[in-house]
């Protein structure tokens, strides 16, 4: 008995040993630090001097900052309304072709998924000479536009360049997706006498769901905290036209010469809650929508 | 005649568009293809012929061949600029340190979460799990105050002891390791991984006695090195290609990473735009290296990160 508790708790001893590493890092960097940024969310604090308590009054400021409302809120909401159906769409139109069984897979394949390894930061350097006015996109069309440093168009230029660069990871998760669904699901809806268009409508599509579930999900997540190509390509310009929310929280916690980490930290607990929100609608969408799969 | 008529589609607008998208599918699916595999090679070509041309040509044609021809700017990356092989260096050495410690630290938790029976595990897990979908952002400032001056500053006083409490890494490569050295998404992946792997030859050493940790070290960790090699090689490429948290930790030049190192010399030398596109061309050698080598590896992290999670 005592033998058999001696062991149990060696036991313990050892799993809590084996997870220590990650243990430290979830404490710290995740449970304390959202408690904190919690706390601080309902703080004054410029780093100088020690965190005061404001109440609400860091949550009033974002709700009336008109940066955040005419700016950075609409921003962040077109540009994750644009990029993440049009992502969702061509990466699984793509995946749909590489599933052709065409020839030269294995080639598209590795060409499609290149802008995907290239950093976020050399992409985006690529980008701003690319787009530049003297740049090969004005040479190879004859215009003169400045196309980063034009309101109208600086955030579309953005946005594409995401589109680009992710849908090469996307495509290969949805092509795993497609390629995971048995032949013989196929086989018996044509024996059925379904169409192609019937096939992929009702058996393909639904087949795919928790895929597209999870492609959605995730480019939202990653399309709500866009920053490093903000950064590099335009600072949130031209006239705050690309200013983003994770763009914004940076800028006044770090970028601002009066450093306003509070009221940062209120934006940044907003963002997880519209994030929070719209993830749990989007699911509700994608379950609830069709033939119900599983 | 009116039994064949039954049998023939009808001569309806879905039929004659399904007949003509057979006829038609192939075409579009390799334009398709190729349209966007030009889209993908375009700008890295584009970049590599720019950098290859002298700066006082930059602008003038050919923009299709590097005509006139020079290796000048990869030259001045690595000999004029001192700072450039620097920030390859800080790259090397956080990207290096974070791969190992990760593989290392994630393996050993995944084994736990898979194997050893401990209290509190399941609970553990599922805050594992909700953390994986936790947007970083929210953490962000706290994190940087954690690294850096601390979250109370001048320390924690208890009586006449003063606690730091912050790690003051600020502008130290240790700063941007610290946060890195295990994620959620790692140990999760192991965990999976592990959950798979055949109990027998562990049961085999059990009965031999042979204690919990050399039975990770020496027949487990062994074996995975497949499912490692695939961890150490998302990480070294999420490592390389980080930018936000380095730039927050780093502040001079010297310290700089690559990516960090290039954002902030297009700021200084603007007019050597072909000099900042060749040491981008820098920082994406050695993914593409990789990612050639282990093609394999890379393609099959991405495919397994949907089905299991999905």
């Amino acid at each position: 008995m005592s033998k058999f508790n001696r062991n149990k708790a060696l036991e313990n001893l050892t799993g809590y040993l084996f997870i220590s590493p990650w243990l430290f890092i979830f404490f710290t960097f995740i449970l304390f630090s959202l408690g904190y940024a919690l706390y601080l969310s309902f703080t004054r604090y410029n780093l100088l001097s020690p965190a005061q308590w404001w109440g609400l009054e860091g949550y009033k400021r974002v709700l009336t900052d008109s940066l955040f409302l005419d700016k950075a809120l609409p921003n962040t909401f077109k540009y994750v309304l644009i990029v993440v159906p049009l992502q969702t769409v061509i990466s699984l139109v793509l995946a749909f072709a590489m599933d052709q069984k065409l020839r030269l897979r294995r080639l598209f394949r590795t060409v499609f998924y290149l802008p995907s390894v290239t950093s976020s930061v050399v992409i985006s350097l690529i980008f701003v000479w690319l787009f530049a006015a003297q740049g090969i996109f004005n040479q190879l069309l004859g215009l003169t536009v400045n196309w980063l440093n034009n309101v109208k168009t600086a955030f579309y230029i953005i946005m594409g360049m995401n589109i680009f660069t992710t849908s090469g990871t996307l495509m290969l998760i949805f092509l795993s997706g497609l390629q995971d669904i048995p032949e013989s699901v196929y086989e018996a809806a044509r024996i059925d006498g379904a169409d192609s268009l019937q096939i992929f409508w009702y058996i393909t599509i639904p087949m795919l769901r928790p895929i597209i579930f999870f492609v959605v999900t995730v480019g939202m997540i990653g399309c709500f905290q866009v920053f490093d190509q903000i950064y590099v390509m335009t600072s949130g310009g031209p006239l705050d036209s690309t200013t983003t929310i994770t763009y914004l929280i940076y800028k006044w916690a770090f970028r601002d010469t009066t450093v306003k980490m509070g009221q940062a930290s209120a934006l940044a607990v907003i963002l997880t809650l519209i994030i929070l929100v719209v993830t749990l609608i989007q699911r509700r969408l994608i379950e609830g929508s069709g033939v119900s799969n599983q | 005649m009116a039994t064949a008529s039954q049998l023939l589609p009808e001569n309806t607008f879905r039929n004659r568009f399904l007949l003509a998208w057979e006829r038609i599918k192939t075409p579009v699916f390799y334009f398709l293809l190729f349209f966007w595999a030009i889209l993908c090679l375009a700008p890295l070509y584009f970049t590599l012929v720019f950098s290859l041309k002298p700066v006082a040509n930059a602008y003038t044609p050919p923009i299709w061949f590097p005509i006139p021809f020079t290796l000048d700017n990869f030259r001045t990356v690595l000999q004029s600029f001192d700072l450039f092989p620097r920030w390859i260096l800080n790259s090397m050495i956080i990207s290096l340190s974070v791969t190992l410690l990760r593989v290392l630290f994630c393996s050993m938790a995944g084994y736990a979460f898979a194997r050893i029976e401990f209290r509190g595990k399941k609970f553990l897990f599922n805050a594992l799990l909700i953390s994986m979908m936790m947007p970083g952002i929210v953490t962000l400032i706290p994190k940087f105050l954690v690294i850096g001056p601390g979250f109370i500053k001048g320390g924690l006083h208890i009586g006449s002891l003063v606690l730091p409490t912050g790690f003051n890494l600020i502008d130290k490569l240790g700063g941007v390791v610290l946060p890195s050295f295990v994620d959620a998404f790692g140990v999760f992946m192991m965990t999976q991984y592990y959950k798979s792997f055949p109990k027998e030859l562990e049961e085999a050493a059990i009965i031999d006695g042979t204690n919990r940790w050399g039975i990770f070290f020496r027949i487990v960790l062994p074996i995975s090195q497949t499912q490692l090699l695939t961890l150490g090689l998302l990480t070294f490429q999420g490592e390389w290609n980080n930018f936000m948290l380095p730039l927050l930790i780093l502040r001079s030049p010297q310290n700089f990473t690559l990516p960090i190192g290039l954002q902030w010399f297009r700021g200084e030398y603007y007019t050597l735009y072909s000099t900042v596109l060749a040491g981008s061309l820098f920082n994406t050698l050695p993914i593409l290296i990789l990612f050639f080598l282990f093609q394999r590896y890379f393609i099959q992290s991405i495919a397994t990160t949907g089905s299991k999670e999905g």
